[in-house]
């Protein structure tokens, strides 16, 4: 008897545990969908030109998502840059330098920078940072190099680097505190092996603990990656929203646009008008295919690793 | 004794406040195979790993006394680095470096030293690998990993890494203990014929592979060192009762 009532659980949990897979499945796909299905008239009306139209104009129903694209991506890339570095840098420090009593104090930073919710992070940069940097930093480059263009004037302030930054700001907990985890993970044993061979500390993170991290730490950057990409309410909140960059200026200090600082900016205003709305989710569905296709490439990229 | 090797003077070694070894005195002959015998928790580890300057990388330890490597003592006069590089470490577990071929895992120590000649590190790699009987069974290729290699081709990799910087001191931490007997046996002859270029400092938890394979013995007890002698004399005839009572097995 009590072998058939376990066998009947175990069914049944079985059955639970598959259905939830699927329902995750079914959203996505039904997201997927949604997406696909309204972009469609934006779709048909401009063509490529959502993907490489440069200008952007609901009034003359110009709809060109270029700026926007390219926005998103570069100041992902340029956070990416540098929170990876800062990241490890910190994640060295707490594992392998720093004082055993300073680690509950800096995990504590970490995380809680890591729950601080973006629209704190996008009030701090408009109001805090953006205004101390316009004036210590913008200012006197523009002045001293300005004549080399991605540092030209003016200084807005709000602008495609304050929005790298902040992002940079906003994922480096998450790839640190990762890292974090991973580095101290490192199996005593190899570490103790390369000590012994007369290896100086730094020798020991190079030669043991890097190599061992490489492809957690690679995992994290994709983590963070994504928070980048996808980050919303800070990003509209200091990017200036306006379509200046990269094509009317290449310049760092000038304002401009990320897919989805377009569609949080100008969705609300955008339901009177089909092919605004249309173009504007069509973006969202590019965001999309381009975060999959980054979490698809890193799969591949962490498989080919495992061999070597 | 101007022969010998490694000086010990009043040795003490803590971890937080607990101490793991008291007061021991002793010095290693050149050129001999030396056992450290004992029951577990004795302190045996955390001695050797006092020699070369491993205790300290341990959270909570300390240590007082002085190593003296001829004639300089260790933690005064050399730096870590240095007393790693002249005396080699064999660890209880196999330890090679997963993410190095067996190449690399026998220089990675050269490699350290900034040795980048490629001529002299594929002789180095040879001869060491040849010295502890791998050669023949992995040159073939020598770019797969060495995590690859069974356990007890693993501890033998792991003696040529340690054996490719030349050290003058070999400590080997039980390095027979994870392995099978064949392997035992092979790494036995190893230490053998390696007290021919260095003095060879080897724990063990089983009294007879001491008696079979070193010149001299030291017993320690609970942190003391109770008796140290010519490995032949502590078999048969300790002075100390306790040596007698662990070596014939009726205690630890």
């Amino acid at each position: 008897m009590k072998y058939k009532s376990n066998f009947f659980f175990e069914k049944i949990f079985k059955t639970i545990l598959k259905i939830t897979s699927l329902i995750v499945i079914g959203i996505f796909i039904l997201l997927f969908y949604s997406l696909v299905e309204r972009s469609i008239p934006s779709l048909f009306q401009n063509g490529l030109e959502i993907l490489f139209g440069t200008s952007w104009d609901p009034n003359f129903e110009i709809f060109g998502g270029a700026p926007a694209i390219l926005g998103t991506l570069f100041s992902s890339a340029i956070a990416l840059i540098f929170a990876l570095p800062i990241s490890l840098c910190i994640a060295i420090f707490y594992t392998e330098y720093g004082p055993v009593r300073l680690r509950p104090f800096i995990s504590g930073i970490m995380d809680l920078l890591a729950a601080i919710p973006s629209v704190i992070y996008g009030i701090w940069g408009l109001w805090t940072l953006s205004p101390i940097l316009k004036i210590n930093f913008q200012e006197p480059i523009i002045a001293s190099i300005g004549f080399i263009p991605i540092f030209s004037g003016p200084a807005y302030g709000l602008s495609i680097f304050l929005a790298s930054l902040i992002l940079t700001i906003m994922i480096t907990p998450i790839i640190s505190s990762i890292s974090i985890d991973i580095f101290s993970k490192t199996p005593m044993h190899l570490r103790e092996g390369m000590f012994a061979l007369g290896a100086t500390k730094w020798e020991v993170i190079k030669n043991v603990v890097f190599p061992f991290a490489k492809r957690g730490v690679f995992a994290a950057t994709i983590l963070g990656l994504g928070r980048a990409l996808g980050e919303t309410m800070a990003v509209t909140m200091v990017i200036g929203n306006s379509y200046l960059w990269p094509f009317k200026s290449v310049s760092l200090f000038a304002s401009a646009s990320t897919i989805t600082s377009k569609i949080a900016s100008e969705f609300p205003e955008s339901v009177v008008n089909l092919i605004h709305n249309s173009s504007l989710i069509s973006l969202a569905l590019i965001l999309l295919i381009i975060s999959i296709s980054i979490n698809f490439v890193a799969e591949i990229i962490s498989k080919k690793s495992v061999g070597g | 004794m101007s022969s010998n090797k490694l000086k010990v003077e009043d040795l003490s070694a803590w971890f937080y406040e607990k101490q793991v070894l008291n007061r021991v005195s002793l010095e290693f002959p050149d050129k001999k195979v030396i056992a450290i015998i004992g029951p577990s928790g004795c302190g045996k580890t955390t001695f050797i790993r006092c020699l070369n300057r491993m205790h300290e990388l341990t959270p909570g330890a300390r240590v007082r006394g002085r190593v003296v490597l001829d004639g300089k003592d260790i933690y005064t006069e050399m730096d870590a680095m240095e007393v790693r590089r002249k005396i080699g470490m064999v660890f209880q577990k196999p330890n090679p470096f997963p993410n190095m071929s067996i190449y690399d895992n026998v220089v990675a120590g050269l490699k350290l030293m900034g040795i980048r000649d490629k001529a002299l590190l594929d002789k180095v790699v040879e001869s060491k690998l040849r010295e502890v009987g791998l050669w023949d069974e992995v040159s073939d290729d020598l770019r797969r990993s060495g995590a690859q290699l069974s356990g007890g081709q693993q501890q033998r990799l792991c003696i040529a890494r340690a054996l490719a910087t030349e050290p003058e001191v070999l400590l080997m931490d039980e390095p027979t203990s994870s392995l099978d007997p064949s392997s035992t046996a092979k790494i036995e002859s190893l230490v053998r014929v390696l007290k021919n270029h260095a003095t060879v400092i080897i724990i063990t938890h089983n009294v007879q592979q001491a008696a079979r394979v070193s010149d001299y013995t030291a017993f320690l007890y609970l942190g003391d060192l109770i008796e140290f002698g010519e490995t032949k004399k502590i078999f048969e005839s300790p002075k100390n009762p306790l040596t007698e009572k662990y070596v014939t097995g009726r205690f630890g």
